[in-house]
């Protein structure tokens, strides 16, 4: 099945995975062991190296914001670059919710970074990129008390 | 503890407060185990719990599963909340379930259930969220669930934005899961398609993902998009970043629609309509002059959302492949890129600079950066980059400039990271081959390379060289020279001994009168080796030491001497004992003519296509840069040979078969119209004289045909890629209009064949014929045959015609031939019984030896004499070629003329493969 996206995790320079969204269907079994590969090898990168790497099919993005590493895995020939900055954009609408977030915030309000996932992206595919918009929509969630 | 925001839920952050203050794994298991007795014991009685606690429970649980422990039970808890009227308890119940129960089954119904209300709620914010589950983990059956509500809600006028977004992509999601089961109805695909006008930014960026896929589809479909498309782009690439608000990334308008759209377009050939087409080309003109701007902000967001837009351009542009100034500008643009100062933007600019170099148009541009290229290679700290260095000089390299880029890929070798290696021994070889104007230069190269990195020259590299040898006599005396002195070296690779050894036993003799190199040198020399070397060696030095035999008579004696020798004659090694015990016996008895004949030079061997470039794509499936140096090359590609006659006509056809060859009842052609109109024609007599699997042994056939239309088609296949081309002809004395045709791939065919074919025209005149062209590639072994469908309106009636469209796994066998003994070696090897099938079956023609050698050299395969020592018996091989691995196949067909019966054997070395060659052979002998 070809998807854009076809996964994202969130993981702290020590190896600890904080977040994970996953767009095709895998195994508990493979999950982990492809997370475990993965956050080897984006570990192991130096500085100054490109935020690409080609692993197995894939090409996997990478970014690192404070103590957190944002790794998103995309089709070979999809676009680098915008991946990069979907990244960041995530990382934006994360920083607005919480308020300058840090990894804590993720820690402890885990279901609330999957919330402003599904408003940002869904099924792999970017959905809406307006930063307001997405923010209305997680903001109007935390009104509702019905 | 941070602040909470929204629902906040105390118990929840207490809990992960005390598992990060756990100090010790175990610390934190015992933790954990206590939280999940307690949740179990909360549930069983669960009367007490409110919608709050148990909300909260399935959030700890799956915090707990997040950590990565399994949880075996709230899965029920989990779906009540779904049909709570508390949207943050019915919103973790959904968030649990799209992470938690992926392909969990038993309670599917019931979610299914707790969905379709959702989906059917007055408020929208019910709707969203079961739809964002759906565009999740939507499968099978949700996409038949499911399969009226979500395409109406995106297409309502009266649908929040917001929905529209997420229904948009939900049924992206399902068409993607289960294509077949989606049925998307054609009044639809126009509403869909204007999705792209829409005012919200939002909608049309969700929408155009929905739409690239259904593109894919059906391309004739939904072509109306390219208009849109192209109109949308121009809008946003024309105005000026304000004019967006918050779509507007960093200065850049709405960057992901772009890319999104650029995208889209790639689906289909540069458009015909020539506004159209300008318009587009206006488009990427604009795209490639912005990024001559200087930069709006010195954040690095800003240049990636502006590059990111202008790769996509550019990929577009590749894919185009028609307009030069565009190709040459963007080549030029990525020029300046490989001296940028970010890793990431010479990255990319090398890996598109590799599409670049394939076309035509740019090819010489691209050369004018070797220098940078090689530079990069030179100083690049990432090796992935430096990777991709080798890769565009692989791909710019041509006639002119080969010496140079093999020289520094040479140097480059000395020093490459060792996870590269293999694979530049491979480029630099090939590379040496193609271009060698003199091959003593190629010589040279290889044994170089041989030399810097022995340990990375495959079995096929080294063969290669000894093959070039032996077929250019004029070579041979330079190659013995110069492998005698490689061998002088103090410290000399395996592989170097192995091809000098082998060149000097062919050819010794040429150099044997300098004398530097005498006989006994040159035997004194090799025998300095043989202590040092492996068994395999050692067995090939011992043959060099018989062809000695034969060419230097006068040391006959001292090779006597080696084999007699205890360390060979009674070696350990099976295999050195029994060379040296024949060979020795082969010296004693033997005449001098004798042995000249049994020890003759090497016969040239047969030119085929160079396995080198078989090993480096099955090293990197995905080479881009092969097309790069397809057009110069003439050695290694097979001319495409096209006979005029082969292509079906429609006016000798119609009057040889006059609508009586083609059957439709069998069941790989089920062809039937569906249109009541059709119900008073006949249908077609079905044939016996000709096979019911079209298409299958030859390349070209009628594949169909009724009163109105015929439709044949002919095929070329290189490696596994089919050219194919379809003609369409109407019969009738109406003209056909609003002629669509569409071939599609579902279900698991959908990720085996990849097919592109270009649009076809709407009208086809009375007695006209047009034709379609297009490739099917071939990504994996396959099953299943797409299906076509056609739909036109004759004499203002509707028609649609559909039936299995015949491309079947034989079409990707590429011819192999070989001796016996290769034959029944390989065949061993295939022992496994997954690899075999075997069918005994009765003969339905005549059982002629020439038809059936005919029909299996048709299918594909070789169909070798001399293998079996039945004569009557046929045997051959073939590769079936997918972009991702080849697959060897050999098969045994064993008439018995008394008992009027065939047996078929093929193996193949992948599972299930020799099964259904088998059932596509079966019934046609």
């Amino acid at each position: 099945m070809v998807v854009i996206i076809q996964f994202i995790l969130l993981f702290s320079r020590q190896g600890k995975l904080r977040l994970q969204k996953w767009y095709t269907s895998q195994t508990e079994k493979s999950k982990k062991k492809i997370t475990r590969e993965l956050v080897a090898t984006v570990l192991a990168r130096k500085p100054k190296m490109s935020s690409f790497l080609e692993w197995k099919d894939l090409k996997v993005v990478y970014k690192r914001y404070a103590s957190l590493y944002f790794c998103c895995a995309i089709e070979q020939d999809d676009n680098e670059l915008l991946t990069l900055e979907t990244i960041h954009r995530y990382v934006e609408l994360l920083d607005k919710y919480f308020g300058s977030v840090c990894e804590l915030d993720i820690i402890f309000n885990f279901e609330k970074a999957y919330f402003i996932f599904d408003e940002f992206i869904l099924g792999g595919e970017i959905q809406e990129t307006s930063k307001k918009s997405v923010l209305k929509a997680i903001n109007d969630q935390d009104v509702i008390q019905e | 503890m941070p602040t909470m925001r929204g629902d906040a839920m105390r118990g929840l952050a207490v809990f992960i407060s005390d598992i990060r203050n756990c100090k010790s794994r175990e610390a934190e298991l015992r933790r954990i185990n206590k939280e999940l007795t307690n949740i179990r014991q909360r549930f069983r009685a669960d009367k007490t719990l409110d919608g709050y606690q148990k909300k909260k429970y399935v959030c700890k649980l799956l915090f707990i599963f997040l950590l990565g422990h399994d949880i075996d039970f709230g899965y029920m808890e989990a779906v009540n909340l779904l049909s709570s009227n508390k949207y943050t308890e019915k919103q973790i119940g959904y968030l649990f379930i799209s992470v938690i129960m992926n392909s969990s089954t038993e309670m599917k119904q019931l979610i299914i259930q707790n969905i379709r209300n959702d989906l059917q709620s007055r408020n929208p914010i019910f709707v969203n969220l079961a739809l964002q589950c759906v565009a999740n983990i939507g499968d099978r059956e949700m996409a038949v669930a499911f399969t009226n509500d979500i395409p109406r809600l995106l297409i309502s006028g009266d649908t929040l934005d917001a929905v529209k977004q997420s229904a948009a992509l939900c049924l992206l999601r399902l068409h993607r899961t289960s294509p077949d089961s989606l049925q998307l109805n054609t009044e639809w695909t126009a509403r869909i398609i204007h999705l792209l006008n829409d005012q919200h930014l939002g909608v049309a960026t969700a929408a155009v993902s929905l739409i690239d896929a259904l593109v894919k589809r059906s391309p004739d479909e939904y072509k109306g998009c390219i208009n849109l498309a192209v109109s949308r782009l121009s809008r946003i690439v024309t105005s000026s970043y304000t004019d967006f608000q918050d779509y507007t990334y960093y200065f850049v308008p709405a960057p992901w629609l772009c890319v999104k759209l650029l995208r889209l377009l790639q689906n289909y050939p540069p458009p015909d309509d020539p506004s159209i087409r300008s318009r587009l080309n206006e488009c990427l003109d604009t795209i490639l002059n912005k990024a001559q701007e200087p930069l709006k902000s010195k954040k690095v967001q800003h240049s990636n959302a502006r590059n990111a837009v202008l790769f996509e351009a550019i990929n577009l542009i590749i894919h185009m492949d028609c307009e030069s100034s565009l190709l040459v500008r963007a080549c030029n643009q990525l020029g300046q890129f490989l001296q940028n100062r970010e890793t990431n933007l010479r990255y990319l600019a090398l890996e598109s600079m590799c599409l670049l170099a394939t076309s035509e148009f740019s090819h010489e541009a691209v050369k004018k950066h070797q220098e940078t290229v090689i530079n990069a290679l030179k100083s690049e700290r990432d090796v992935s980059v430096r990777q991709r260095a080798v890769d565009l000089l692989y791909a710019m390299c041509d006639r002119s400039n080969a010496q140079d880029i093999v020289q520094e890929m040479l140097t480059y070798l000395e020093t490459a990271d060792y996870t590269i290696r293999e694979e530049m021994v491979l480029k630099i070889a090939i590379l040496s081959e193609k271009y060698a104007v003199d091959y003593k230069w190629y010589l040279d190269i290889m044994l170089k390379l041989i030399r810097i990195a022995g340990d990375f020259v495959s079995e096929e590299v080294w063969y290669r060289v000894i093959q070039v040898v032996v077929n250019r006599n004029d070579v041979q005396s330079y190659a013995a020279k110069i492998a005698f002195e490689a061998l002088q070296a103090p410290a000399c690779h395996e592989n170097m001994v192995k091809v000098a050894g082998y060149i000097l036993g062919e050819y010794g003799n040429l150099i044997a009168l300098d004398p530097r190199s005498t006989p006994l040198i040159q035997f004194d020399l090799l025998h300095s080796k043989y202590h040092l070397c492996s068994p395999t060696t050692r067995c090939l030095i011992l043959s060099t030491y018989m062809k000695f035999v034969n060419l230097f008579p006068e040391i006959k004696h001292h090779i006597q001497d080696i084999l007699r020798h205890d360390s060979n004659y009674r070696s350990s090694d099976v295999e050195i004992q029994q060379r040296a015990t024949e060979y020795l016996k082969l010296s004693e008895v033997c005449s001098p003519t004798v042995l000249a004949t049994v020890l003759e030079i090497m016969p040239p061997y047969p030119e085929k296509q160079s396995p080198l470039l078989v090993r480096l794509k099955q090293k990197k499936p995905l080479m881009e840069a092969e097309g790069a140096v397809e057009p110069t090359s003439s050695a290694t590609t097979t001319p495409v040979t096209v006979y005029i006659d082969d292509v079906p006509k429609l006016a000798d056809t119609a009057q040889q078969q006059n609508g009586l060859l083609v059957s439709l009842d069998t069941p790989e052609s089920n062809g039937h119209y569906e249109d009541s109109t059709f119900s008073s024609m006949t249908k077609p007599a079905t044939s016996t004289v000709q096979s019911n699997k079209k298409f299958l042994l030859k390349n070209s056939d009628i594949i169909f045909e009724n009163e109105l239309i015929q439709i044949g088609i002919k095929g070329e296949t290189t490696k596994s890629s089919m050219q194919i081309e379809l003609y369409y002809g109407n019969k009738s004395n109406f003209n056909m209009t609003n002629f669509s045709s569409n071939i599609s791939c579902t279900g698991e065919l959908e990720s085996e064949l990849r097919m592109n074919m270009e649009p076809i025209k709407a009208t086809i005149d009375s007695r006209a014929q047009i034709k379609q062209s297009g490739t099917i590639d071939c990504l994996k072994d396959f099953r299943d045959l797409p299906k076509m469908s056609i739909t036109f309106y004759y004499n203002s009636m509707p028609q649609k015609i559909d039936f299995s469209f015949p491309v079947y796994l034989n079409k990707y066998i590429e011819k192999a031939a070989m001796d016996s003994n290769n034959f029944f070696l390989r065949w061993r090897n295939l022992e496994k019984p997954s690899q075999e099938f075997q069918k005994i079956f009765p003969a339905k023609f005549p059982m002629i030896y020439e038809d059936c050698h005919q029909k299996l050299e048709g299918f594909g395969w070789s169909s070798l004499t001399g293998i079996d020592v039945n004569s009557e018996n046929f045997c051959g091989a073939g590769i079936i070629h997918t972009t991702t691995q080849q697959i060897g196949c050999l098969y045994r067909l064993e008439p018995n003329k008394q008992a009027k019966m065939y047996r078929l054997t093929i193996r193949a070395s992948r599972d299930g493969v020799a099964k259904r060659l088998v059932e596509l052979l079966e019934d046609q002998f």
